[in-house]
């Protein structure tokens, strides 16, 4: 029984009038949490009711509290009839679970309802008292972190990254039920979000035991996403990054300690050898299922992999993997993984080694009804395979790891395609294993690997490249190769040299295919797939080459079905590294060489195409310096448009890579006009308009070449709906219909934020569906940033930046003694020894972070004791409190928290608005620190309407919906006590409309973390005021920022 | 290919200034993107027609969604569905509850009921402004009016606790409330050259010394007293002003305070002769001006009589302002110095007022 539920009802406000005589409504609220339930009195004739309930208490388990959510009714009552329910709040309790985060979940929640949407807002106290559960096989993993930043959070600094975490939890969609034909659409919805809400509570908690017995204390980068799979049911999977992550408390966060690449890394036989370039596989899933584990009607062919043998076949390994391992074997640790994956999109410096390229994998497959939900074997075979061609092309790159991987699914009636990318690299070893701080102890700083340009040499062996690609001689320190071009799915690492800006790359295409059902249409598809992929990196390709860069971060493809069509989107953010050669121009050729005219056509294209890309250079401040080939010396054999990079495979059991896609026969840069497709596509190149002057947009989390950002931010989330008229449907009138809404829709943004130039366009996330027949859905949520145009504060951040690693090592080593002295709450101790210890480790686990921080900041050892002893004074008193108490209140585990809600409640009362809370993609804030994770939000909202046209037809009651679901985000946000969310997704936006009907639904489903900002101005202030600020930043911030 | 839905969404709120006028004034979307162009936009931004019609519709979306809210302005404060900084939700309200000149001259005293606004379509046609905006403004006349009704203490204050105003609009709003109240005339043609800050400024002067609220009496009892103190006039003091007919029908009273003020004014006056030879006149008709403001039609048309009764004479002889100054100024102190007249204060709290609004209404 480890867990008390307290629950306070205020107030409502605003609510709607419910009864049409009187024109009040006589309210009263229902709480509930699992099977209990309780009521407030009935508040009679109010709009504005008070009802300062009692507490109520919930006694449950603690497996309960990570999965139910906390369900708040608000009905009318009425004598004579069934009272009539106003809206809901549902309040996701998990951020109160661990220490660290909120203590209290207080304010004001929007009254939701799914017909009406926002109906009026009510004011609820909810807390937890936690008491210690020494259960070693409990089923629930309370006090694991989640966080859904793709990087190490800012105020945390990574002890271990443990690697991959996955779950995937099934059931049947309420929508589909039997019942649902005689049940409300409301009440349907409603058993929808609740389902919903329940499944993605107890995905959370398996990953938490997951990463619990892997030793984590946390999951980064967490992606959870729903299947709507329609009649074979609804599916919640999710991935991560398993973590053990200390707090910092000095806001100066220095993430790793050491950052040299291990002498084991040089012994390694993988430090130098691969590439860049993308591979790809489709599954055609036309056989009849084989093994009898398969029980759908489905099957998989293995993909046949050309490059064996440069694995080491540890492939798939299996059994209780993550035991403690102390021999620092350089692969070991990775090999032990199944899946040597991570989510992660930045990394610590030194983290990232070498980076291969881009890998992707996609499968088609039959959906069927899920026959037995506990055990979603088939769903978890389909990933499985998936992930191991990721793993098993990362091998070919001679790639021992995937970093920023991601999963996707599209789903059209019955046939789904499962895709899965990451970016193929080489890492570095010490931050994947246990024992870490011992071996980082014992190294030292080595400058073997120039900054800004080692993660580009190429991490497979030259002799025996898995692709025929064109090397170079790195351009910045001359020693290793490089390939020619360089794909990735990560954020630019802060180290990388780039020159001039970057800029938004989008390919974009569409392809008809015929109406099918089952086989023949996953049939069509899977041989649409592997076209479609080619096209689209043949189009990245060109349009790289046009903005005169080499380098793509932050690669997304999406590729979406639909009824008749297939889309593909892709989208990545150019810049020109330094480190990689200059890229060549295009070069155009025309089939017919003879016919005069024609000539003259080429010519003229020619001439467009060189004045573009010269005129890009100019734009983006490309201009690299001269280096003659003479002076690198390094032996480029031939010219330099002569350059193969991408190598799409295609492989089936049936004709093995006998689809071969690859430029590698072609001289990939001459375009040639052959027919009117090449046409086409010569003209989409150049139909892309720059933004207007004041404008950059990326896809990543910052622009190459801008770090002057003010703090003015606006997010924002815009959706078009385009309907194609079906006479006369071509693939080329498709891709311009295509490519036209896309275009135009950057323009609108352009045009919508003028105001804010000069400005950056920074997460650009666009995301496709095709809802129905002729429709095109095409969804942006990003981030416009303002920066200064007249400071430019680039150089020499990387030397300074150096240094002050530097300076952290060895401070380390000075602490080592100290650190020892401590040993109950040293981080690197793999095994707590007595329970008293595990107890204070977990209510103070910020202290040696602490510790290790704020020595940093300190130069003279003086000033290092002198902090030394606060610290020592502050341990303990907390472990003296930690003795007295034998249950461990989470409000007493940190006051923190308390000191912000006081802070919060008040002040919104007396000038009576609204307390401003920031929502930005991003994982930071620019020109402000964050100084604490108050938890993730991930909500999930259902909007349906029987009157359309009078919320103002679809564009109304979208933009109403999407405003709400926002509105929602940030209450929640605020009753944790929190002023932002980062790293924003809108993950789903599922719109169905039909007007005929007059009727729409629509599905959002959204998740970030909800965190405590300090402007940096601000933090200043308190810095001096506290120098010690040890356990209080985030009081001070809640004071400022309140 | 055609857009079936386009929508942006901001966290926080994108408010365009231009766009926001335009949706005030009631342009359609199509009306609005055709002035936008007109403005000269698109080549200062390079954007298209297309672009600029979707912006137009968010905006316009965007204002119809807070359209409901500004209708009570603290709920546009405590709302949470749009994030909007307080300097951009003043600016929301203020505009959103400005009129136009015009308008409100039509419609300044007029009952305001479904009647009035089946006029809107006139009025309209008459001044040029959309029939859209019309109905906006009017309503806000008969929010502000219904809200504020039956609530007690300073109009003004109300008016600015419950929508938010400046100071400056909830004055005009007080005014407007205190007209449609009283339903003074204000079209009447003798009356066109009037502006409304003519109005409103009598308005003030009407209810800062006219009305219960005006005499300071906190209401003891509550129930006893009338809840509008501040939008109904006095009637005690509207029946004691027949009190001052004395001084026109006791034709020695109307010599002494002629001569008092003949003798004070010799010499000092421009327009002297003509005064002398109208005073009688001039004072008979303020003075009956008062006597007859128990009947609630007289009060109504309290404006028409003053420029009948007073302004129109003085104008055709030409009398400078200053001269009317000085001559009402002379005309209310002498009062004092009339031995047989007993209420000086009702005269002072009468004359106080309308010599205000007499030299405000004075002019061509």
């Amino acid at each position: 029984m480890p867990g008390k539920l307290k629950v306070k009802i205020v107030a409502g406000r605003h609510l709607p009038v419910m009864d049409r005589a009187s024109d009040l409504t006589d309210a009263f609220v229902e709480v509930k949490f699992g099977n209990t339930t309780f009521k407030t009195d009935v508040c009679l004739k109010s709009l504005n009711p008070q009802w300062n309930s009692e507490w109520f208490k919930f006694e449950v388990d603690d497996e309960d509290l990570q999965d139910e959510p906390l369900q708040i009714t608000v009905l009318d009552h009425d004598t004579y009839s069934a009272n009539d329910a106003i809206g809901k709040v549902y309040i996701d309790i998990d951020p109160l679970l661990y220490s660290e985060a909120a203590t209290v979940i207080s304010g004001w929640f929007p009254i939701y309802d799914t017909i009406h949407g926002i109906r009026g807002e009510i004011n609820v106290v909810v807390k937890v008292d936690l008491f210690n559960d020494l259960n070693r096989f409990r089923q629930s993993s309370c006090g694991v972190k989640f966080f859904c930043t793709t990087s190490i959070p800012k105020c945390y600094r990574a002890v271990i990254i443990h690697g991959f975490v996955e779950e995937l939890v099934v059931n049947e969609d309420p929508e589909y039920q039997w019942i649902d034909r005689i049940r409300t659409p409301r009440a349907s919805n409603e058993a929808r979000q609740r389902l919903i809400s329940l499944m993605s509570g107890e995905l959370q908690r398996k990953i938490g035991l997951k990463v619990l017995e892997m030793r984590g204390n946390a999951v980064v980068g967490y992606l959870q996403c729903f299947d709507l799979e329609g009649e074979s049911g609804l599916v919640v999977r999710a991935i991560g990054t398993a973590c053990t992550l200390d707090k910092l408390s000095s806001p100066a966060a220095f993430l790793p300690a050491c950052n040299s690449p291990s002498k084991e890394m040089k012994e390694s036989p993988l430090v130098h050898p691969p590439s860049h370039g993308c591979r790809s596989t489709h599954n055609s899933p036309i056989h009849t299922a084989t093994g009898s584990r398969l029980t759908q009607n489905f099957s998989v062919s293995v993909p046949t992999l050309i490059y064996t043998g440069m694995g080491s076949g540890s492939a798939g390994k299996e059994g209780g993997p993550f035991k403690a391992l102390l021999r620092q074997q350089t692969q070991s640790a990775l090999e032990q993984r199944e899946f040597p994956f991570f989510t992660l999109t930045a990394f610590p410096p030194g983290f990232l080694v070498h980076v291969g390229g881009v890998v992707s994998a996609r499968s088609v497959k039959l959906l069927d009804r899920i026959h037995n939900p506990d055990e979603p074997e088939t769903r978890d075979a389909w990933w499985a395979e998936i992930r191991q061609e990721i793993k098993s092309h990362a091998k070919a790159l001679g790639c021992h790891a995937v970093v920023g991987y991601s999963e996707s699914t599209s789903i059209c009636e019955e046939v789904c395609i499962l895709s899965a990318s990451g970016t193929a690299a080489v890492l570095n070893p010490r931050f994947l294993q246990d024992g870490t701080v011992e071996g980082c102890l014992e190294q030292r700083l080595e400058e073997n690997l120039p900054a800004g340009c080692g993660f580009c040499h190429i991490p497979y062996d030259e002799l025996n490249m898995p692709f025929p690609a064109h090397l170079t001689h790195c351009y910045n320190c001359r020693k290793q190769k490089v390939p020619d071009v360089l794909f990735t799915t990560i954020d630019l690492p802060v180290d990388a040299t780039v020159i001039g800006k970057g800029c938004l790359i989008q390919a974009r295409l569409c392809r008809l295919k015929k109406k099918a059902q089952a086989e023949a249409n996953a049939t069509a598809i899977s041989n649409l797939l592997p076209f479609m992929e080619y096209e689209v990196h043949t189009q990245l390709m060109n349009k790289l080459k046009l903005k005169g860069m080499n380098a793509l971060f932050g690669l997304r493809i999406q590729i979406s079905v639909g009824e008749n069509m297939l889309m593909g989107l892709a989208s990545a953010t150019g810049v020109y590294l330094a480190a990689l050669p200059t890229p060549g121009g295009i070069q155009i050729a025309g089939k017919t060489p003879n016919d005069g005219s024609y000539e003259q056509h080429i010519s003229h294209m020619q001439k467009k195409i060189n004045d573009t890309i010269a005129k890009n250079k100019e734009l983006y401040e490309i201009n690299p310096p001269e280096m003659s080939e003479e002076i690198i010396g390094s032996p480029i054999p031939e010219p330099r448009q002569r350059s193969r990079l991408l190598r799409s495979q295609s492989e089936s059991s049936d004709e093995v890579a006998e689809l071969d896609l690859s430029h590698g026969k072609k001289d990939a840069f001459v375009l040639e006009i052959d027919d009117t497709d090449a046409m086409e596509d010569v003209h989409s190149l150049l139909t892309d308009v720059p933004p207007p002057s004041g404008f950059y947009s990326c896809n990543t989390e910052i622009m190459p070449g801008i770090n002057n950002w003010t703090s003015e931010i606006q997010m924002f989330t815009s959706v078009r709906v385009i309907r194609l008229s079906s006479l006369n449907l071509t693939n080329q009138a498709l891709n311009k219909n295509f490519n036209d809404l896309c275009e135009n829709l950057l323009k609108s943004l352009y045009f919508k934020l003028r105001s804010m130039i000069p400005c950056c366009l920074c997460h650009v996330n666009f995301t496709v569906s095709l809802p129905e027949d002729e429709l095109i859905q095409v969804t942006v949520t990003a981030v416009a940033i303002t920066f200064d145009k007249n400071q430019a504060l680039q150089t020499a951040k990387t030397h300074a930046e150096k240094s002050l690693q530097r300076a952290s090592t060895d401070n380390e080593e000075l602490l080592q003694f100290p650190l020892e002295l401590c040993s109950d709450s040293l981080p690197s101790h793999p095994f707590p020894p007595a329970k008293e210890h595990l107890e204070s480790a977990s209510s103070n686990s910020g202290i040696p972070a602490a510790q290790r921080a704020t020595s940093v900041d300190y130069s003279s050892f003086a000033d290092r004791c002198s902090s030394w002893i606060e610290l020592i004074k502050l341990k303990a008193q907390t472990i003296r409190r930690g003795s007295i108490k034998t249950t461990v209140t989470v409000e007493k585990a940190s006051p923190v928290g308390e000191g912000n809600f006081r802070n919060r409640s008040s002040p919104p009362c007396a000038n009576s608005t609204v307390g401003v809370v920031k929502m930005t993609p991003l994982s930071f804030i620019p020109g402000a620190k964050i100084t604490k994770y108050l938890g993730i939000i991930n909500m999930f909202f259902i909007r349906e309407t029987t009157s359309l046209r009078e919320e103002g037809g679809v564009s109304g009651f979208l933009h109403a919906f999407i405003a709400e679901v926002f509105a929602m985000v940030r209450a929640h946000v605020a009753a944790l006590g929190g002023n932002a969310v980062v790293s924003y997704i809108m993950k789903q936006c599922v719109f169905m409309e039909n007007p005929n009907k007059n009727q729409a639904q629509c599905l959002i489903n959204v998740s970030g973390d909800a965190v405590v900002f300090v402007r940096e101005s601000e933090l200043e202030v308190v810095s001096t005021q506290q120098p010690t600020a040890n356990c209080q930043p985030a009081c001070a911030g809640g004071e400022v920022t309140t | 290919m055609t857009s079936e839905l386009d929508i942006f969404v901001g966290n926080t709120t994108l408010i365009d200034e231009d766009v926001y006028r335009l949706w005030l004034d009631g342009y359609s979307v199509s009306d609005a993107v055709a002035l936008r162009v007109r403005s000269g936009i698109l080549e200062q931004t390079g954007a298209t027609a297309a672009v600029l019609q979707s912006d137009t519709m968010d905006h316009y979306r965007t204002f119809h969604m807070l359209e409901r809210l500004l209708h009570a302005p603290p709920k546009l404060l405590h709302q949470l569905i749009f994030q909007i900084p307080p300097s951009r939700q003043a600016l929301l309200i203020e505009r959103y509850y400005a009129f136009d000149e015009a308008f409100v001259r039509e419609v300044l005293g007029k009952k305001l009921s479904k009647g009035t606004k089946k006029d809107l379509d006139d009025i309209s046609t008459k001044t040029g402004i959309t029939l859209k905006s019309c109905r906006r403004q009017f309503d806000n006349f008969k929010r502000v009016f219904k809200v504020v009704e039956e609530m007690r203490g300073s109009l003004v204050d109300n008016i600015q606790q419950h929508f938010l105003l400046s100071d400056r609009l909830a004055r005009d709003y007080a005014a407007i409330v205190f007209f449609a109240n009283n339903r003074f005339e204000t079209g009447k043609k003798k009356l066109q050259y009037l502006s409304f800050g003519d109005f409103a400024f009598c308005a003030e002067l009407m209810i800062q010394n006219w009305t219960l609220g005006a005499v300071g009496e906190a209401p003891t009892d509550p129930d006893s007293q009338v809840d509008d103190m501040d939008m109904d006039l006095d009637k005690e003091f509207l029946q004691d002003l027949k009190e001052l007919k004395v001084l026109v029908a006791d034709k020695d009273l109307l010599d002494l305070h002629k001569s008092l003020v003949c003798t004070a004014l010799r010499g000092k006056l421009g327009v002297f002769s003509e005064m002398e030879a109208n005073f009688k006149n001039l004072s008979r008709g303020l003075v009956n001006v008062a006597a007859k403001l128990t009947h609630t039609k007289d009060v109504r048309d309290l404006f028409v009589d003053l420029v009948e009764k007073f302004i129109e004479p003085c104008r055709s002889d030409h009398w400078p302002l200053n001269d009317v100054r000085l001559f009402l100024n002379q005309y209310s102190a002498s009062v004092h110095s009339l031995d047989g007249f007993r209420h000086q204060a009702l005269w002072d709290r009468y004359m106080g007022t309308l010599r205000g609004c007499l030299l405000r209404l004075y002019h061509d």
